[in-house]
């Protein structure tokens, strides 16, 4: 056994606050916009306009078969190119992940949008809603409620892989314990701590969903 | 935006001299196939194993299983790596410990592979539990009333059902092994992002790199798949609804 020193998480706690703050604020950002485009991305695959629905498809698929590092890779090289202007590492992942996520919001919305019964589209134009008025008010809201389970369990998996913006070296959690780590010569006991508020507040999440599974399970 | 496009970048010496940026990406996809293909083993055998525990008579064993998949499914990857790396050389004795820091052969691959194979038996194990959950009450009961005993109706008659049925989602997951052994390249192991990374910053031709290191990738991915959707076809379960392509 190694000699071990749990004191350094007393003053590593404002920059372990600070890091934490990043990565809920990128979290929250990237579901956000993530949930927003990946309905909107949903939306064009089911579209009968063949070549929005082709192209949704085409992002789609690459999006989800490119490892995530690679993602963030690309758009740290690439987004300096289309603006003109470097960016910081922070922008750069708030833009990657909402980039990325939207894929996969974008297939659990699909499916959402699948599972509600046609007949509900048939009787939202008996009554004389338009196309649009029928997807807005009667499909879309029945499709966010039954796919509200899913979609928090990948906000979930959002949560835990945005550990990997320290490819470019973006200051989240993990970036500031490890920061903490090096700067206190305790690598080890840093570590452990940010796998601790992972586990924390993954764990304690997915319990809740659980819960929430339940209950939308009797409403129905 | 001016970029200097420069296609026969993969055939130039490194900086350093004596190799091909041709050369350094085949050593990842050395690395990337072996971490893979060794993690997947791994998430196989334990994956089956946990998956069948979690779905045994006795609480307490299915509890176990319980915490072996939530241990692994509610800490990122990444942090995983480095616990496995930095964290548990500390809690060995202390010989194993100065020998795993010091004289371990190939200790970064070693460590990659065990930790996203266990990280992938989590998920493999959900699956299997999934599987076996989907089967008729009817398939243990008789296996026991022929006088099997437990291990014996999982051995032969459980697993090889559940197992057949959930090739489809362990598609998908040795898909992701392959995409998430794109995370070792934090603990230094030399797989395909790594030397993405590092050939970037030496020849400083970074979308060709990427491109071809994401086509490396997708050929990675693609071959799985079909590999899989033969092992699919293959072993179809006669008399069981089923995508027939």
């Amino acid at each position: 056994m190694g000699e071990f020193d749990f004191t350094v998480w007393g003053p590593s706690l404002p920059f372990i606050r600070d890091g934490l703050l990043f990565t809920l604020r990128l979290t929250l950002i990237a579901m956000t916009g993530g949930i927003v485009l990946g309905t909107l991305l949903a939306l064009a695959r089911l579209s009968p306009i063949a070549p929005l629905s082709w192209l949704a498809g085409a992002y789609v698929d690459t999006m989800r078969s490119i490892p995530l590092v690679m993602v963030i890779l690309w758009f740290f090289l690439v987004i300096p190119f289309l603006t003109g202007t470097p960016v910081g590492a922070e922008t750069s992942a708030i833009i990657t992940f909402t980039a990325f996520e939207a894929a996969y919001f974008c297939e659990i919305m699909r499916s959402g949008i699948q599972s509600v019964p046609r007949g509900q589209v048939w009787a939202a134009q008996a009554l004389g809603l338009t196309q649009a008025q029928a997807m807005i008010h009667v499909v879309l809201p029945q499709a966010l409620r039954n796919m509200l389970p899913v979609l928090l369990t990948q906000t979930i998996v959002l949560f835990q892989d945005t550990s990997l913006v320290y490819a470019i070296g973006a200051k989240d959690l993990l970036k500031a314990a490890d920061v903490v780590g090096k700067n206190y010569n305790r690598p080890v006991e840093m570590i452990v701590l940010s796998a601790l508020i992972y586990f924390a507040i993954c764990f304690s999440l997915s319990l809740a969903v659980r819960q929430l599974q339940k209950r939308v399970a009797i409403v129905r | 935006m001016n970029y200097h496009w420069n296609w026969g970048i993969f055939g130039e010496q490194v900086k350093g001299g004596g190799e091909t940026y041709l050369d350094w990406l085949i050593t990842g996809l050395g690395w990337t196939l072996a971490v893979s293909l060794t993690a997947w083993v791994l998430a196989l055998v334990i994956g089956i194993a946990v998956g069948a525990l979690r779905t045994a008579p006795s609480r307490p064993i299915a509890l176990l299983g319980t915490a072996w998949v939530e241990l692994f499914r509610n800490v990122p990857l990444l942090v995983q790596m480095f616990l496995w790396f930095f964290v548990v050389p500390e809690f060995l004795p202390r010989e194993w410990s100065l020998w795993v820091k010091q004289d371990m052969p190939a200790k970064e691959f070693v460590t990659a592979a065990l930790c996203l194979g266990f990280f992938t038996s989590a998920r493999v194990a959900e699956q299997v539990r999934a599987g076996v959950g989907s089967l008729p009450r009817g398939q243990r009961d008789a296996a026991l009333a022929l006088g099997f005993t437990l291990p014996q109706a999982y051995r032969h008659i459980l697993l090889p059902q559940a197992l057949r049925i959930v090739i489809p989602p362990l598609t998908s997951e040795f898909m992701n092994v392959f995409k998430n052994s794109s995370i070792a390249f934090a603990i230094g192991v030399m797989e395909l992002t790594f030397q993405a990374r590092q050939m970037q910053e030496d020849s400083e031709q970074g979308i060709e790199t990427y491109l071809a290191v994401t086509l490396l990738y997708f050929i990675c991915a693609f071959t799985a798949n079909r590999g899989m959707a033969w092992i699919e076809a293959r072993t179809r379960v006669p008399g069981l609804i089923a995508r027939t392509s």
